[in-house]
């Protein structure tokens, strides 16, 4: 996880002379299926469209891993929490892996996240909803990856190469994301009527904040056009939520359970299924910082960075250290 | 005479537009543009790469082989990783 398509469009316009040429070259590329390397010139609203995009990707996966991290030391099994903690542990890596395809586009990471941590920057509004039963760990696993690989496989043909390569190397990690979660739903599908009220209940509650992950209709969408001609984004916010929908609604009734919202219905002509109105003005809320836990997962991760400042800080004294012990040493000889 | 001796290069390539540069062997160079020119005649001559990128082989710091197993090993065990771990039934489909 976990990207989601905020449409922040770029505006400002800091072209030099001689950059229609390069621009010529520089589309020809994207139309061939080629793709955009760091040292390659780009225009500079490609560049910062895609440290903007891939930075809020990075944070989502850091943020991500609050939400489950809650269930890991009341994981029902030791099975359970090898998987729970892989996972996070995963999350983590495609954090890393994300920041450093943002890197390749000359911005530090500090800054970036710096950025987080002012609450200037945005990250995925699905993680500022609580975990409140081990189902959620199920639902998580099931739904939120699941939305997160629907809008993650585009990205691995991203024409930025970095990028797309990152998120090769993510989508092969989240196949077991969902399948731990989807088991855990079986699990509990099949065990007591408590334990499958439990399943119910979290998925009437993370429904459609998992729709809300595919970002605004496509309606209400300003200007994803600049994306699409740079093949940057592939598929409308829209037709992924369509997708998802389609892919999951039969898993859940496989499930033995309901989805919460009496307007879903297969269309037999079209073959999709048809779903209910969003609740855009939640979606906006979450956004803007008025979820349930946005003021939570930014304080934690404050803290986390403040508590560990003092080990960076050691990491480097030592190194330093070691550093002007070989000075003094090579000096000698 | 002692000659001063030729730095070594590590050399990766680009096989093609959008795949990462993969190590393909090392050069000896005085300095960094010769480094790019011996490797360009050396592993580039029958249109295998797009891009090359040269590092000095002392900057490379690789792992001990005697710690192969201690840091390597412990991944065989740690199965539940993979997605074949987890049971779906092939009802649901692919997951
Ligand atoms: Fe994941
Ligand atoms: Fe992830």
């Amino acid at each position: 996880m976990y990207t989601q398509a905020l449409n922040t469009k770029d505006t400002s316009d800091t072209s030099r002379p001689g950059d229609s040429a390069r621009l010529a070259v520089f589309q020809a590329t994207i139309d061939a299926e080629d793709k955009i390397e760091a040292n390659d010139w780009m225009p500079e609203a490609y560049r910062r469209t895609l440290v903007r995009q891939i930075s809020q990707h990075a944070h989502s996966e850091v943020i991500g891993m609050q939400p489950e991290g809650n269930w890991l030391t009341r994981a029902p099994s030791l099975r359970r929490k090898a998987a729970l903690l892989a996972k996070i542990q995963d999350e983590a890596g495609h954090g890393l892996y994300l920041y450093a395809a943002a890197e390749t586009l000359g911005v530090r990471r500090e800054e970036l996240y710096a950025q987080l941590l002012s609450g200037k920057a945005k990250y995925s509004s699905i993680f500022n909803y609580p975990t409140e039963t081990w189902a959620d760990i199920g639902v998580i696993g099931w739904l939120v990856d699941g939305a997160a690989i629907m809008n993650q496989i585009p990205l691995c043909r991203c024409s930025y190469g970095p990028y797309a390569r990152a998120m090769i190397r993510v989508c092969k990690e989240e196949s077991f994301h969902q399948r731990q979660g989807y088991e855990i739903m079986l699990t509990l599908c099949r065990g007591t009527a408590a334990q499958k009220a439990m399943a119910q209940d979290a998925l009437n509650r993370w429904w459609w904040p998992a729709l809300m992950m595919f970002g605004p209709s496509d309606t209400d969408s300003i200007h994803s056009a600049d994306s699409v001609r740079w093949k940057i984004k592939r598929f409308s916010n829209d037709e992924l939520r369509q997708r998802f929908i389609d892919a999951t609604v039969p898993q859940g009734l496989h499930l033995g359970l309901t989805f919460p919202d009496p307007a879903l219905r297969l269309d037999e002509a079209s073959g999709h299924w048809q779903h209910g109105e969003i609740d855009w003005a939640e979606f906006k809320r979450v956004l803007a910082g008025g979820g349930p836990m946005n003021a939570q997962r930014l304080a934690h991760r404050r803290q986390t960075e403040d508590d560990g400042a003092w080990v960076r800080e050691a990491a480097l004294a030592f190194a330093e250290k070691r550093r002007q012990a070989k000075v003094t040493r090579v000096a000698a000889e | 005479m002692v000659e001063t001796a030729m730095p070594i290069w590590e050399v990766f390539i680009r096989p093609r537009s959008g795949l990462p540069h993969r190590h393909c062997g090392s050069v000896h160079a005085p300095d960094a543009t010769l480094a790019l020119q011996a490797a360009r005649d050396v592993y580039t001559r029958r249109g295998e790469s797009v891009s090359i990128w040269v590092v000095p082989s002392a900057a490379i710091i690789a792992s001990d082989p005697n710690d192969k197993d201690q840091l390597f090993e412990p991944t065989s065990t740690k199965v539940y990783r993979h997605p074949t771990f987890y049971d779906i039934p092939d009802e649901v489909g692919h997951m």
